[in-house]
């Protein structure tokens, strides 16, 4: 097996994907000439050509449009956001074209279109750089969710979200992009919905997805040693559709729980987690089931007040000694 | 301002069948209209429902100049299109009342009209937001080499949004195969035109972009028709993209929620603007070149009047949609 990037994962996502179906067209800001803000399109426009490897001028709103339009179509368009916090502009087509197109024509109109990039903070990009949006886009029915933190990962759920027949909002962590991991030469894919145990514990379940990922897994490194509990990393993958049967059959096996995400506390991806768990799993929890998250404010600038609003392996060691009552 | 050069003596007598169905369709339009007006007050049909009595002309023109397989977006104020279109009567009219066997399952509404199999794509009602999606459709068209056109209908308080303008710049910036007909019907809502944009003449933000561009008497539907057919002819055989105005107007109210003249528009400019009525003027030329009977014309409005009269007997007897169907269409396979 190869050791890549994430980048050069997604990147050989888009190309094997573009390569085995001539629908699929990559299109967005700096994405062919200038090789990718992040270069995940590496290549991409000397393969495919500028039909099929897109640059736009800044117009999110028009491009993302122009996505849904193909879409409905007959194309497979990958719109790239050069940061999902410019996609904001784009919202109204994402939420109110995207979604809805399908139900609303009573079933007539199918809308395969990814719509991707980078999300969350990298570092000292400010407050206007630096939101994990995940939430926003899961609130909305219509819409599938999706934010790997593996290159493994990453490839695999690219795929199957380029081949998904549904509008599929897909969050790349800014700051995962140069980390590498093990991607097979052979071809897979991994289904959208489905989480994963990235590793096995029994005293409690760490819930996290992207970036948040490799938060606990060093917390439960650090809890193994310093403490003798064996965490158990269940990453989400997917946001919507949620695959609560992972999480309950983790959180029975354990019965204490802590949410990690990078997103904001409020109406974020883990208060759907607990709501889930608290219905599933209740009788199985011994302790209220506590939540790790970026502080409520918008990220600032400096060094320091950034690292204290990002969430840490530190504070989800905290979450972690509290719900097994080892601190009040 | 192309004008509107029709006499009578200048109708050609071979099209006479032509000119026949646009009158037809015209007042098919018109009487869809009004009985659908009549059961929004009966209460049998809900939400906002936006009629597009005075502006025949643009659609029935329009749509007219096009081949079946070119698509079709329009704003909330489409059911005209999706009839010209060729969408029945029955099921446009159940999509108002809400039905299952409404061109969108009942799911849609007067505001979401669609009919996939003949390319009429929706029905889009946040306003110009399907500016962009049309443009998307001519990617498509040609990103597959075909030669279809993709034709887009909004009002002109659209023009005012940043996606009129990003869209225009990318279509003429691409070549793109896309016709975009802003039905200047002289009120977004209640705001008159000159109270909302720096530039009267729509037409002429298209110099912004490069782009084609025309104005048409949209109270004249050989002149709407001539107009797209020389921007079909531009998108079709040169790839290029085409903005039209259309200058229209609508009699009734924004929606049927809204007054129809009062503080925004007075009862005699209402009054004048009728007297310029789309289906008079029409009747007028076909009468002066004789190429319209008394007999013809009664013939044309008692199967206009039988049609809509089944229209709305369909539409009240069929169904409502099962209650599982609230679950369905979410998301596709």
């Amino acid at each position: 097996m190869a050791t890549i990037t994430y980048r050069d994962a997604l990147n050989q996502a888009l190309r094997e994907e573009m390569q085995r179906d001539d629908t699929v067209f990559l299109m967005g800001e700096e994405v062919g000439v200038y090789q990718g803000a992040y270069k995940v399109s590496r290549g991409l426009l000397e393969e495919f050509g500028p039909s099929r490897v897109v640059d736009t001028p800044i117009a999110e709103l028009s491009f993302a449009g122009i996505g849904v339009g193909a879409a409905m179509v007959g194309l497979r368009p990958v719109i790239e956001f050069m940061t999902w916090n410019f996609a904001l502009l784009a919202i109204d087509q994402v939420v109110n074209s995207a979604a809805k197109m399908l139900y609303m024509s009573g079933g007539q109109t199918p809308m395969p279109v990814v719509f991707r990039g980078p999300g969350g903070a990298a570092l000292q990009l400010g407050a206007q750089h630096s939101q994990a949006l995940e939430a926003w886009f899961a609130h909305v029915p219509g819409l599938k969710v999706v934010a790997p933190a593996t290159p493994y990962d990453a490839k695999g759920l690219l795929k199957s979200a380029i081949r998904d027949n549904n509008p599929v909002v897909f969050l790349e962590g800014e700051m995962l992009y140069n980390t590498k991991g093990e991607v097979p030469e052979e071809e897979y894919a991994i289904p959208l919905g489905s989480a994963e145990v990235k590793r096995a514990g029994t005293d409690v379940t760490l819930v996290c997805h992207s970036k948040t990922v490799a938060v606990a897994l060093r917390a439960a490194d650090r809890l193994a040693d310093e403490h003798g509990i064996a965490a158990e990393v269940v990453d989400l993958r997917t946001i919507r559709p949620l695959d609560v049967d992972t999480l309950v059959t983790s959180v029975r096996k354990t019965n204490r729980c802590v949410v990690i995400e990078e997103g904001w506390y409020f109406c974020g991806v883990g208060a759907q987690v607990v709501d889930e768990l608290q219905r599933e799993a209740f009788d199985h929890l011994d302790a209220p089931i506590l939540r790790v998250t970026q502080a409520d404010v918008p990220m600032p600038y400096n060094k320091l007040l950034e690292r204290a609003a990002k969430p840490s392996p530190e504070q989800v060691l905290e979450a972690v000694r509290r719900v097994a009552y080892l601190e009040r | 301002m192309t004008a509107a050069t029709h006499s009578g003596a200048s109708l050609d007598p071979t099209r006479k069948a032509f000119y026949h169905g646009l009158l037809r369709q015209m007042v098919q339009l018109r009487r869809f209209e009004e009985r659908a007006g009549e059961a929004y007050a009966q209460g049998r049909i809900g939400g906002f429902c936006h009629l597009y009595i005075g502006q025949e002309a643009v659609a029935t023109g329009a749509i007219s100049a096009l081949r079946d397989d070119d698509y079709l977006f329009a704003s909330y104020r489409e059911h005209a299109h999706a009839l010209v279109r060729g969408t029945p009567a029955r099921a446009v009219m159940a999509e108002l009342f809400g039905k299952a066997t409404g061109c969108s399952g009942g799911k849609g509404g007067s505001m979401h009209l669609f009919d996939a199999p003949r390319h009429f794509l929706g029905g889009h009602a946040i306003v110009g937001s399907h500016i962009p999606i049309a443009a998307g459709a001519g990617f498509a068209i040609k990103s597959r080499g075909t030669d279809q056109v993709a034709v887009c209908f909004f009002g002109e308080a659209a023009v005012n949004i940043g996606a009129f303008h990003e869209t225009l710049n990318m279509a003429a910036l691409w070549e793109l195969p896309a016709i975009f007909i802003c039905e200047n019907n002289r009120y977004g809502m209640g705001t008159a035109l000159e109270r909302a944009a720096a530039v009267y003449d729509i037409a002429h933000r298209a110099c912004s972009y490069d782009m084609a561009s025309e104005t048409a008497d949209g109270m004249d539907v050989l002149a709407m028709y001539e107009v797209t057919a020389r921007a079909v002819e531009r998108a079709r055989e040169r790839k290029l993209p085409t903005l039209i105005e259309a200058r229209t107007y609508r009699y009734m109210g924004h929606s049927m929620a809204d007054p129809i003249h009062g503080h925004y528009r007075t009862k005699e400019e209402l009054e004048e603007q009728k007297a310029r009525d789309p289906i008079e003027h029409l009747t007028g030329l076909l009468r002066e070149g004789e190429l319209l009977t008394d007999a013809e014309r009664d013939a044309l409005r008692q199967s206009v009047e039988e049609e809509i009269a089944d229209a709305v007997q369909f539409a009240d007897e069929s169904p409502d949609p099962e209650p599982g169907a609230l679950y369905t269409d979410v998301y596709a396979d």
